[in-house]
């Protein structure tokens, strides 16, 4: 079973509907004897990291999604609650978990992406918001069956900068290349809505899951 | 390969009393009015997004369209969002534990700007998408872009210069702008592009065209010369002149960068 931290993220339902559509077996919990039963975690995750680390924080849902870890529990973070597992946000400044090293940098409006009918750049637009393409950095059994140039979703404004290059496994370009996925097995992060990426988001979960299966076997 | 944000194609379709308000024929002649249906049809055939506008009358029928969203949640995995008749945060909240992922706001941000910080605060900017119904006046000292905010489909001038609106809407929090022709509205004669380039260039959230596409190269137009991040589409496609592939083999024909 998975089970999707409940720290009332909004994307939460989203992604139990998806894992649903899937019959994939989960819940939304914030109990943390399923969350410590599950066979894999979800840490979803939309709007503000201070928001979200204040409540983190004042359920001692930090310390819990460290014991998961700690316990080699499979852990996929989503959209903030990707951005969040390293150490620190431009957003307000906001120190984050550090679970990973790294920060989330705010994209750079000057930053250019495309160009307009007469071939000049075109600046970007923040929030990066729509579908864009990943280009695979390495493989890894989050991204089985996912191909450079296959689209997914995303609605961001900051985007995660891991410090270890080797965590990377693909990334997106506007203006500037950034990181969508990163991590290493076990422990994922994506900064796009698998859930609202149509068959290639599903493909991710379904692979999430299937990881998680073989690990309880193991 | 493209290395872009893709243009989005977004079919709009409106809801009253939980079906479709004009039965929607597909190239296979099925009538289908049912939305939720509809909608998993247009996420098999590429749509980037979909909009439901709920034109239900009564207040009483509100909830059919609650069912309707959770219905299509459950079916389709890529965002949507639903506007008409959201007059609150409560609302909103409605619609998006429904499973939307984003609602727009119109007339009722017009009335009450505030709404749209609200949402945003409650739900992020991303949530809040406002909808401006836009015609073209004579420029004055008060509508010195020469386009004027509207309401009731058009019918009530509100006295509002469309690009200091938009800039309002952005300053609140609006995540995203859909931008509403009513002189092009229902005409196929192509968006209104100067209106969509102007609100684009006075703004840095994204905007959405909407109101006038009636071929391929309207959409074209739309996301270059416009500047738009996405086109909305409605009987293009609903009445089966074109699928939702045809639209995005034709931008890419035209190098522009579109979801596969």
């Amino acid at each position: 079973m998975i089970a999707i931290l409940d720290y009332k993220a909004g994307n939460q339902t989203s992604v139990l509907r998806a894992l649903n559509f899937l019959n994939i077996e989960a819940c939304i919990t914030d109990k943390s004897e399923t969350l410590m039963q599950a066979d894999g975690v979800i840490f979803p995750g939309v709007g503000a990291a201070k928001q979200a680390m204040d409540r983190l924080t004042s359920q001692k849902q930090d310390e819990l999604l460290k014991q998961l870890i700690e316990k080699k529990m499979p852990l996929l973070g989503i959209c903030l609650g990707c951005q969040i597992l390293l150490d620190y946000s431009e957003e307000n400044n906001t120190k984050t978990l550090g679970i990973l090293a790294g920060s989330c940098k705010k994209f750079n409006p000057d930053w250019t992406d495309g160009v307009d009918e007469n071939n000049n750049p075109e600046k970007i637009r923040i929030p990066h918001m729509g579908w864009n393409t990943i280009t695979i950095k390495r493989e890894s059994p989050l991204l089985q069956n996912i191909q450079t140039g296959d689209s997914v979703y995303y609605v961001h404004s900051f985007y995660p900068k891991p410090q270890d290059s080797h965590l990377v496994l693909a990334t997106s370009a506007y203006g500037e290349e950034f990181t969508a996925v990163f991590g290493y097995d076990g422990l994922w992060a994506v900064q796009f809505h698998p859930e609202k990426s149509g068959k290639t988001g599903l493909q991710l979960l379904k692979n999430f899951n299937a990881y998680c299966e073989k690990q309880r076997k193991i | 390969m493209n290395t872009h944000l893709c243009k989005r194609i977004i079919p709009c379709l409106d809801v009253r009393d939980g079906r479709l308000t004009k039965g929607i024929k597909f190239k296979n002649n099925i009538d289908i009015g049912d939305p939720v249906e509809t909608a998993k049809k247009y996420y098999e055939e590429g749509a980037d997004e979909i909009v439901f506008y709920d034109i239900t009358a009564s207040h009483e029928k509100r909830g059919i369209m609650l069912e309707v969203v959770e219905k299509v949640a459950k079916n389709i995995f890529i965002p949507f969002s639903v506007g008409g008749g959201i007059n609150s945060v409560e609302d909103m909240r409605a619609v998006l534990l429904a499973g939307a992922e984003k609602v727009s706001i119109n007339s009722a941000a017009v009335k009450n700007p505030h709404l749209i910080e609200e949402g945003a605060m409650a739900f992020g900017s991303q949530a809040i998408v406002v909808g401006m119904d836009v015609k073209q006046v004579e420029k004055t000292e008060k509508i010195p872009s020469g386009y004027e905010i509207v309401i009731h489909g058009g019918r009530t001038y509100c006295g509002i210069d469309a690009i200091a609106w938009a800039k309002e809407c952005e300053r609140l929090g609006a995540g995203e702008l859909c931008v509403n022709s009513i002189d092009a509205d229902g005409t196929k004669n192509g968006y209104e592009i100067n209106l969509t380039r102007t609100i684009c260039e006075a703004v840095q959230i994204p905007v959405i065209a909407s109101g006038g596409a009636g071929k391929p190269e309207d959409l074209a137009e739309a996301v270059t010369k416009g500047k738009a991040s996405a086109a909305l589409v409605a009987s293009i496609v609903h009445y089966g002149t074109y699928t939702i592939k045809d639209l995005k083999t034709f931008l890419k024909s035209h190098s522009i960068t579109v979801r596969d």
